[in-house]
């Protein structure tokens, strides 16, 4: 394992060693479960600008994130996407190159939609920019993008600008319940198209009922909240009761220790099919029906990505299309990083 | 007839493979007038395995080709390429599934960027990203130069609103990148496309996400004397932790302008106009609009007018909306830059753009997406005149370089193209650009998509003049 202090060290370290990957705080372990030299970026960290008139900031890979989301919560702004695993010490290069966003994503997008601009180690060791430090850019190609989920195989990400928001003045959550997956989709499907804009709308784990949150104007929330509650069934949560729920499905608190956790991109049509080939596992809907978190002692034939247990790091593996090998080509010509598919 | 053309023939019937001079000349320009060039043919595909079959034909041939939209790029992108073909999208224009309950449209390259939204509107959805030629402009451009509009700031580009591509590479290799899901695990190969400027194949199918059409807007316009002093108006809306749809400024070159054209009415004695709208849910709104009410009153404008219904609103965003070709009628030639800067530098930005334009001796209308800082300079010359065309191009080139030098960009949304190349290097270092490159040739191993755009040297398309869009001529199209 190597620590590097700085980006120079990190060049050098991806340099000494003909395989390298990199980790950040091991969150998501089977991520990088796999042989190669590890490059440890838990030294790499801190914010390098933050300017939250320009809704920007920069820093290195391996900040906590939860030492941005203070940075940003004392300027009132916020990550909309609720980055998962903060409490347990996910790093900002971690989620990125793993691509996970939480609950928050719905309204304004995910972790792909914030992020501005990369500075990363190729596989030949060169410190290369791309993207940009503005929230508009559009010169040259949009790498910055591509690196979101990609494991860390086509390159080190060293620093990341980002994207912020005002945070809202308030927030409010509403638990509506539900009998049975039919009329959760139900719901989500009228939720996700009606006038309220909601933040974040789950199916819970165990269960079929819905969380859902909705942010604004504090004196605005009662009412919309009011009028949400005449369409479906349902209760206001109290801010701690909020705080915890959210809070423990940012951090998977409902995964079984036993389980595998894997992260499985939906539409809102599958997801009865879904249920249905898991009938004994818990799921957590997310994103109004686009994700769907899976605990279960198995695996899966969804195609999947495992983020701890025993479970392929991909499931379901397809033929991946002959491009894919050329770009790993392009960005890593001595294959210093692992491939996708190991 | 070549060889190209035999075998470019197997593939299309003679009504659409156009190559007679008359057919070819409505395709030898762009948005860009300035660029024209002849290309040996225009082939004009209705399905997606005509496209198919002439890019695998293309890449056996190494024949250089051009996709093309609706031709609106303002920056050369689909100016075609001498001795190559240029391939139109616009018969492959059918909308292939409109999912309310997803909130998401299948859509083929060639459809018409409102059309999304037209198509959405029975369902209370809508296409969010709003590009001002969002009339004419198709789907496949917009991905191919990651188009924005008024609403980046909130909603952002293109590029945050396309679930999935389907495309046929450079290399004849046919692609699905993403899919119906707003979420996705491997590398975002779809965020990669998106923006590539039709350097690495030919979107065929492209999956967008919708959004419910906001409830409720409250738009107001509000009239400084000084460019400044909405600029600073911008910085305290922002610094208040709102978060409006559009915040656009027009200088005082613009408003006589919109005046003139569409008989906009404006405060008098204005040299800024700053218009704010925000949307949302009514309960939310009506909070807002107080809380915007106060930091607009305590920036102190000449005068605020709030718009007090729908009607009024439209007259806004009309006046708003029309202001760049009404300022390019006040000039028979203009360039249009799209560089960024930091938001807190606005008014410096603003400041110095005023005193180069003094300098020069050129004028320069400013109408702007201001809450993200991405100016759109007008640069008035007349073409006829000896030099006039060089010396406005310098002017454009040293707006570009103070973009950079502030730490912004030189492109918010109109894209490098042929005109903004010479300047990829003011951003990117040669490794970087190099980078960049080995990924172009991953995707099209004999730069046959699109060559000469984006990247530095490469052969010059031949100069003519600078000034309104063909379509903005006949007035079917108008920009901001
Ligand atoms: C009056 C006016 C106002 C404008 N306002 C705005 C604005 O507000 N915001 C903004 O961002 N832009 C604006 N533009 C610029 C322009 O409209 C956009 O860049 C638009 O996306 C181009 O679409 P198009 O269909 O005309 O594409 P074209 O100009 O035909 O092509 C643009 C590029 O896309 C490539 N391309 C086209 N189709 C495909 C495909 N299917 N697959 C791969 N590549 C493809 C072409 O090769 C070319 O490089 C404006 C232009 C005008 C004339």
């Amino acid at each position: 394992m190597m620590t590097p202090e700085d980006i120079h060290e990190l060049a050098e370290a991806v340099r000494s060693s003909p395989r390298v990957l990199a980790i950040g705080a091991g969150t998501k372990p089977r991520l990088s479960q796999i042989e190669a030299t590890k490059i440890c970026m838990q030294r790499l960290q801190g914010i390098i600008e933050y300017d939250p008139g320009e809704f920007t900031f920069t820093a290195l890979a391996g900040t906590p994130l939860a030492e941005i989301a203070a940075a940003l919560a004392a300027k009132q702004q916020y990550l909309p996407f609720d980055p998962p695993l903060i409490g347990a010490g996910a790093t900002l290069g971690g989620t990125v190159a793993a691509g996970l966003s939480g609950p928050g994503r719905f309204r304004f997008g995910g972790v792909r939609d914030f992020i501005l601009g990369v500075r990363y180690i190729d596989g030949a060791g060169r410190v290369l920019r791309m993207g940009g430090k503005v929230v508009k850019n559009a010169a040259g190609f949009d790498l910055p993008k591509f690196f979101v989920g990609s494991l860390g195989r086509f390159g080190v990400l060293a620093e990341l600008t980002f994207k912020v928001f005002p945070r809202p003045a308030s927030s409010m959550t509403l638990r509506l319940s539900s009998a049975d997956i039919h009329s959760s989709l139900n719901m989500l499907r009228s939720i996700s198209r009606g006038r309220w804009e909601v933040e974040a709308l789950d199916i819970l784990p165990r269960s079929f009922d819905i969380a859902l949150r909705i942010a604004g104007p504090e004196a605005a929330l009662p009412l919309l909240a009011t009028d949400l509650l005449a369409h479906f069934d349902g209760a206001k949560l109290s801010n701690e009761e909020a705080a915890t729920l959210w809070e423990d499905l940012r951090e998977f608190r409902w995964v079984p220790p036993d389980a595998a956790l894997l992260k499985i991109p939906v539409a809102l049509d599958q997801l009865l099919a879904l249920y249905s080939s898991h009938l004994g596992d818990s799921i957590h809907v997310s994103a109004g029906g686009n994700v769907a978190w899976l605990a279960t002692p198995r695996t899966t034939q969804w195609p999947a990505m495992t983020l701890r247990g025993n479970s392929p790091l991909w499931t379901a593996p397809t033929q991946r299309p002959a491009i894919w090998q050329s770009i790993k080509t392009a960005m890593d010509p001595e294959q210093r990083f692992p491939t996708l598919d190991p | 007839m070549p060889a190209a053309l035999q075998r470019l023939a197997q593939i299309l019937p003679a009504d659409r493979l156009l190559t007679s001079a008359a057919e070819l000349a409505a395709y030898e320009s762009d948005g860009l007038t300035a660029f024209r060039t002849r290309p040996l043919a225009i082939a004009v595909p209705e399905t997606q395995e005509e496209v198919i079959a002439l890019v695998r034909l293309c890449h056996e041939l190494q024949l250089h080709f051009v996709a093309r939209g609706s031709g609106t790029s303002l920056s050369g992108g689909s100016l075609p390429v001498v001795g190559g073909i240029v391939i139109t999208l616009n018969r492959l224009n059918r909308i292939l599934k409109l999912d309310p309950d997803q909130r998401l449209a299948i859509v083929e390259p060639g459809v018409i960027n409102s059309q999304v939204t037209t198509a959405a509107t029975p369902h209370d959805l809508h296409y969010a990203p709003d590009p001002s030629s969002q009339s004419i402009c198709t789907i496949g451009g917009n991905v191919a130069f990651n188009s924005g509009g008024a609403h980046c700031l909130k909603y952002g580009m293109t590029s945050n609103h396309v679930l999935g591509i389907k495309a046929v590479l450079a290399t004849g290799e046919v692609v699905q990148f993403g899919g119906e899901s707003r979420e996705s695990i491997g590398p975002d190969a779809c965020g990669l496309f998106t923006g590539n400027e039709g350097l690495f194949g030919i979107a065929l199918e492209i999956t967008l996400q919708l959004l419910p059409r906001a409830e409720s807007f409250h738009t107001v316009l509000a009239g400084y004397q000084t460019l400044e002093q909405a600029g600073d108006a911008v910085s305290a809306v922002i610094a208040a932790g709102l978060l409006p749809g559009a915040m656009e400024i027009m200088d005082a070159l613009a408003l006589n302008a919109a005046k003139a054209a569409v008989h906009a009415e404006y405060p008098p004695g204005c040299e800024a106009v700053l218009i704010v709208e925000l949307e949302g849910p009514r309960e939310s709104v009506a909070i807002e609009k107080q809380s915007l009410e106060a930091i607009l009153t305590a920036s102190r404008p000449v005068e605020m007018r709030p718009a007090r219904d729908a009607k009024e609103r439209l007259a806004i965003w009309k006046g708003r909306k029309s202001a760049f070709s009404a300022v390019g009628r006040l000039s028979p030639d203009f360039i249009v830059q799209d560089g960024v800067v930091p938001r807190r530098r606005l008014g410096e930005a603003l400041r110095r753009i005023d005193s180069m334009s003094k300098e020069a001796g050129i004028r320069v209308a400013n109408v702007f997406h201001a809450g993200d800082g991405n100016l759109h300079p007008l640069i008035l010359f007349n073409g006829r005149e000896e030099g006039a065309l060089e010396r406005a191009e310098d002017l454009a080139g040293r707006i570009l370089k103070m973009c950079v030098e502030m730490g912004g960009s030189i492109t918010g949304e109109h894209g490098i193209g042929v005109e903004k190349r010479e300047f990829l290097a003011d951003m990117f270092n040669q490794y970087e650009i190099d980078a960049m490159l080995r990924l172009r040739a991953a995707f099209d191993p004999h730069g046959i998509a699109n060559p000469g755009k984006m990247f530095p040297g490469k052969e010059a398309p031949s100069l003519s003049h600078h000034g309104l869009h063909p379509l903005e001529k006949a007035g079917i199209i108008s920009r901001e």
